[in-house]
C-alpha cells in the first residue's frame, strides 16, 4: 500500500437552500479550489460558487465556423468547379440551396467538437480516476445529500479553519478524503483487452447487420416492394409496349428542339464535300481534340495514329492514318467517319459531341501534319 | 435562504408624467399624417394602414400568446413581469378602431374584390368561395370578438387574484389558455391570410401563418422585453428582478430571431428551388428594382444584427443592450410588414414619404398610451399570484 495523501475536506447539507448559503460562504472566505457536488443541478450555484463563465462556448463558436466555412468551400468546389451540372436549372453555385448543408454542417462540427473538447480537454479522458471517486461522501451526494469539498493544495487551507467553517455553516459528516498517488495518476492503457473485445463485437454487429439488411432483409416481401415498380428500368422487358422497349423512340418526322439531325447519312462523298469545320485550330480546341483523341481513337489507332493499336490481336488492325489517302481525306470526310464508322470501326457519334468530333478532326489533322512535315515547317 | 422567506413587497407607483406626453405627442403627429395621408393618397394611405393594423395585432396577440404560453407551460421565471405582455395585450381591444377606416378602402386594396376581375380569371372564381368580402368582413370581427373574449377572461381572472390570491384563478387560467392555443394558431394564420397574402391573391404559400407568427412573437417579446428592462432599472417593478431573468428574455428574443429566419428562410428556398412562376413572381417582384435593397435591408435588419447583437451571454444580460435591440426589433418587424405589404401598392420601386412615417409614429403613440392607461389602474406585478415568489428566486 502506498502512502495515502489527503485530498480534501468534506462536509453534507441536508437541503438545496443550505448548499447554496454554504457556497456562497465558502467563496467568499477566498476559497479558490473547492467543489460542490449534489444530485441534480441546483440553480444559480454558478453565482454562488464564483466561477467564472465556461470557456467551452468559444470552441463551440471556432469550430462552428469552421464547419461553415468547410462546407461552403466543399460545395463550392465540388459543385460549382470539379463536377459542375446544371440541377433545376439553377446556377452551378446556387448559394440558397447550400444553405441547409452549411447549417447542417455548422451544427454538427460545433457540436461535436464541443463534446470532444469537454472530454478530452476538460475531463481529462480517458483518465476517469478522481479521489472522490467511490468515497462515502459521494454516495451520499449522489443520493440526497449536498455536499462541499474543499481541497488540500488549496493555497489558504488549514484544517482546523476548514473544520470550523463547515461546523458554522451546519454541515454534517465532516470527514477528510485520502488518495491514493499510484491510483489516481496510473496511466490507462488504450487497447485493454475488454475494449478490444468491444470493438471486435461492435464491428461484428455492424458488419452482419449491414450484410443481413443488403443482402437478405432487401430481398423478402414486403421489402422488397421497393424494387419491383411497374416502370420502364432500362435493360429489362417490358410489358406495355408491344416490341417489349421500355426506352420509346421519338415520334415519326419529330427532332428534339435545338437539335439539327445528322443530314449525310450513308453519304461520304456528300459529307466530305459539303462539310465545313466549324472550329479554328486555337489551344483549346486542339487540347480538347487531343484528349478525345487519346480517350476514343487512340485504343486502336495509336497515339500517334500509326495504326499500332494497343488492342493488337484482338481486333484486326485499323489502318495508319498517315497513307496518302488518309491526308488527303477533308475535315467533312474524317467527321463523317468518326460519326458513322467505318468497316469495323463503330459509330462514335454517342461519344463525342460534334464540337468535339471537329475537335478531334483538327487533331488528326495535326498528328498527319506533324508525321509529314514540309520543308517549311521545319524552318 | 433568508431573503427567500420575506413575503414580496411591492408599492405602486406612477409612471412619469413625461411618458404618457410623449405617447400623446407621437399619436398626435402620427394622426394628423394619417388623416393627411386620407384625404390626399387615399390608396397608399390604406396600404399603410395594413401595416399599423397588422404591428399591433403582432404586439396585442402575441402577447396574448405569451401570457398563454407561460400558463400552459407552468413557466415560473417570467411570472414577476407577466403584467406586461398582459397590459400590451389589452391592444386587441383598439385593434377594431383601425381597422374601421380599411373597410371603406377594402376594394382598392384587395384585387379579389373586383368582380369583374374575378369574372373573366378562372383562379379567382376558385377562390371565390373563401375570398369573398362578406365572409372576410364576417371573419374579420368574428377574429376580433374571439381575441377580445379571451384578452377579458386571462386577464380578468389574474386582476382577481391581486386581491384573492386564489389559487384556482391560476388553474382556470390555464384551461382558459389551452382552450386559447388551437384559437389562436387558427385566427394568426387566418389573419395574416386575410390581410396580406390575399394582397397577391395569386399567390399562395402554405408556411405564410408561420412566418406572421414568429414575427408576431418576436414583436410582442421585444415590446415586453423593452418595458419590463426600462421599468425595472428605474425602480417600479418589484425586487428581485435580476440579471438571470434579463437573460432569459434576451435568450427568448434570440430564439424567435432564428426561428423568424429559418421561417423565412424555409418559404423562400421552396419556392426558390421549385421554380414555378405562380410561386416565384411574388419573390421576383422584391428583387426587381430597388425593392432588391429592401430585401437586403430586411435580411440585415431582422436577423443579422439581432443575432451578432444577442450572440454572447453578457448581452443579454445588458440592459441597455436589451432595450436597444428591442426596440430595433419592434422597427425590424415594421420593415419585415412594409416589405410584404408594399411592393403590392408600389410595384416599380420602394415608396417612402411622410404617410409612412405617420403610421410607425402612431403605431408606437397607441403602444405607449395603451401601456400608460393600463398600469395607472392596475398592479405592476401580479402580487396574489402563487408562482410569484419562486419567479423571483429563479435563477439559472
Amino acid at each position: 500500500m502506498a502512502e495515502k495523501i489527503l485530498y480534501s475536506y468534506t462536509g453534507l447539507f441536508d437541503t438545496p437552500d443550505e448548499i447554496i448559503h454554504a457556497a456562497k460562504k465558502v467563496a467568499d472566505e477566498g476559497y479558490t479550489k473547492f467543489d460542490v457536488n449534489t444530485p441534480y443541478p441546483i440553480h444559480g450555484m454558478n453565482n454562488a460558487m464564483k466561477l467564472k463563465p465556461s470557456k467551452l462556448g468559444y470552441v463551440a463558436l471556432v469550430f462552428g465556423l469552421t464547419g461553415a466555412f468547410m462546407a461552403t468551400m466543399l460545395m463550392y468546389w465540388m459543385m460549382a468547379i470539379d463536377y459542375p451540372i446544371v440541377i433545376g436549372g439553377k446556377p452551378f453555385f446556387a448559394f440558397p440551396a447550400f444553405i441547409p448543408v452549411i447549417f447542417e454542417v455548422t451544427v454538427l462540427s460545433a457540436s461535436v467538437a464541443t463534446v470532444l473538447t469537454m472530454l478530452f480537454v476538460f475531463f481529462k479522458f480517458p483518465n476517469n480516476s478522481h479521489p472522490l471517486h467511490g468515497t462515502e461522501y459521494m454516495k451520499q451526494v449522489s443520493s440526497d445529500k449536498y455536499g462541499i469539498s474543499i481541497q488540500a493544495d488549496d493555497p489558504i487551507y488549514e484544517t482546523d479553519k476548514v473544520k470550523a467553517l463547515f461546523k458554522e455553516l451546519g454541515g454534517k459528516n465532516i470527514s477528510p478524503v485520502y488518495y491514493d498517488n499510484e491510483e489516481i495518476n496510473a496511466k490507462h492503457k488504450i487497447f485493454e483487452p475488454k475494449f478490444v473485445g468491444l470493438l471486435i463485437v461492435a464491428a461484428l454487429l455492424v458488419s452482419g447487420t449491414t450484410y443481413i439488411v443488403l443482402n437478405k432483409l432487401m430481398f423478402m416481401t414486403p421489402f422488397s416492394w421497393m424494387m419491383e415498380q411497374d416502370k420502364a428500368i432500362p435493360q429489362e422487358i417490358n410489358t406495355f409496349f408491344a416490341d417489349s422497349l421500355g426506352m420509346r423512340n421519338p415520334v415519326e418526322g419529330t427532332i428534339a428542339r435545338g437539335f439539327i439531325p445528322y443530314l449525310y447519312k450513308g453519304e461520304p462523298e456528300l459529307a466530305a464535300a459539303n462539310l465545313v469545320n466549324p472550329l479554328l485550330p486555337t489551344k483549346e480546341v486542339m487540347a480538347q481534340g487531343k484528349k478525345n483523341y487519346d480517350t476514343f481513337c487512340s485504343p486502336c489507332h495509336g497515339y500517334f495514329a500509326e495504326g499500332d493499336s494497343r488492342l493488337r490481336g484482338q481486333f484486326p488492325n485499323p489502318p495508319s492514318l498517315h497513307s496518302q489517302k488518309a491526308r488527303e481525306w477533308s475535315d467533312g470526310m474524317l467527321f463523317h467517319i468518326i460519326t458513322e464508322g467505318q468497316n469495323v470501326m463503330p459509330s462514335y457519334a454517342s461519344q463525342m459531341t460534334r464540337q468535339e468530333r471537329w475537335a478531334t478532326v483538327l487533331y488528326i489533322h495535326a498528328l498527319q501534319r506533324a508525321f509529314n512535315a514540309k520543308e517549311t515547317d521545319l524552318k | 435562504m433568508s431573503a427567500s422567506e420575506k413575503s414580496v413587497q411591492y408599492t405602486k407607483k406612477e409612471l412619469p408624467a413625461n411618458v404618457s406626453k410623449f405617447g400623446i405627442a407621437l399619436l398626435a403627429i402620427g394622426l394628423v399624417i394619417i388623416v393627411i395621408g386620407y384625404l390626399t393618397e387615399p390608396t397608399r394611405s390604406a396600404f399603410n394602414n395594413i401595416i399599423l393594423l397588422m404591428f399591433l395585432t403582432s404586439i396585442g396577440l402575441g402577447s396574448l400568446f405569451l401570457v398563454a404560453i407561460e400558463y400552459v407551460g407552468g413557466a415560473v421565471w417570467s411570472t414577476p413581469f407577466r403584467r406586461m405582455p398582459e397590459f400590451l395585450s389589452s391592444l386587441v381591444v383598439v385593434l377594431p378602431l383601425i381597422a374601421i377606416p380599411l373597410l371603406f378602402h377594402l376594394h382598392d386594396i384587395f384585387h379579389w374584390m373586383h368582380p369583374e376581375a374575378v369574372e373573366t380569371d378562372n383562379i379567382l372564381q376558385g377562390k371565390a368561395p373563401y375570398l369573398n368580402t362578406n365572409f372576410f368582413i364576417i371573419r374579420v370581427f368574428a377574429f376580433f370578438i374571439i381575441w377580445f373574449v379571451f384578452y377579458k377572461l386571462l386577464t380578468r381572472n389574474s386582476k382577481l387574484q391581486d386581491n384573492t390570491s386564489d389559487q384556482h384563478l391560476t388553474t382556470k387560467n390555464i384551461r382558459i389558455s389551452a382552450i386559447f392555443m388551437p384559437f389562436f394558431a387558427i385566427t394568426i394564420t387566418f389573419t395574416a391570410i386575410d390581410w396580406m397574402m390575399s394582397l397577391e391573391p395569386h399567390w399562395f404559400s402554405t408556411i405564410y401563418g408561420v412566418y406572421y407568427f414568429s414575427g408576431s412573437v418576436l414583436a410582442a417579446l421585444a415590446a415586453s422585453t423593452f418595458i419590463i428592462v426600462w421599468l425595472n432599472e428605474r425602480g417600479y417593478l418589484v425586487e428581485g428582478i435580476i440579471s438571470d431573468h434579463y437573460y432569459s428574455l434576451g435568450a427568448l428574443l434570440f430564439a424567435f430571431t432564428n426561428f423568424w429566419a429559418y421561417i423565412a428562410f424555409s418559404q423562400f428556398l421552396l419556392i426558390y428551388y421549385a421554380n414555378l412562376p405562380e410561386e416565384t413572381f411574388w419573390f421576383l417582384q422584391r428583387w426587381e428594382g430597388n425593392w432588391l435593397i429592401m430585401s437586403l435591408v430586411l435580411i440585415v435588419v431582422h436577423f443579422i444584427v439581432p443575432y451578432f447583437g444577442l450572440l454572447s451571454q453578457p448581452s443579454k444580460m445588458n440592459p441597455k443592450r436589451l432595450m436597444f435591440m428591442s426596440v430595433w426589433i419592434l422597427f425590424a418587424h415594421i420593415v419585415d410588414l412594409y416589405w410584404l405589404v408594399m411592393p403590392t401598392f408600389s410595384r416599380d420601386g420602394i415608396i417612402l414619404g411622410w404617410v409612412e412615417l405617420g403610421y410607425p409614429l402612431a403605431a408606437f403613440g397607441i403602444l405607449i398610451l395603451v401601456f400608460v392607461q393600463k398600469s395607472k389602474k392596475e398592479n405592476l406585478i401580479p402580487i396574489g399570484d402563487p408562482k410569484l415568489k419562486r419567479g423571483l428566486d429563479f435563477r439559472l
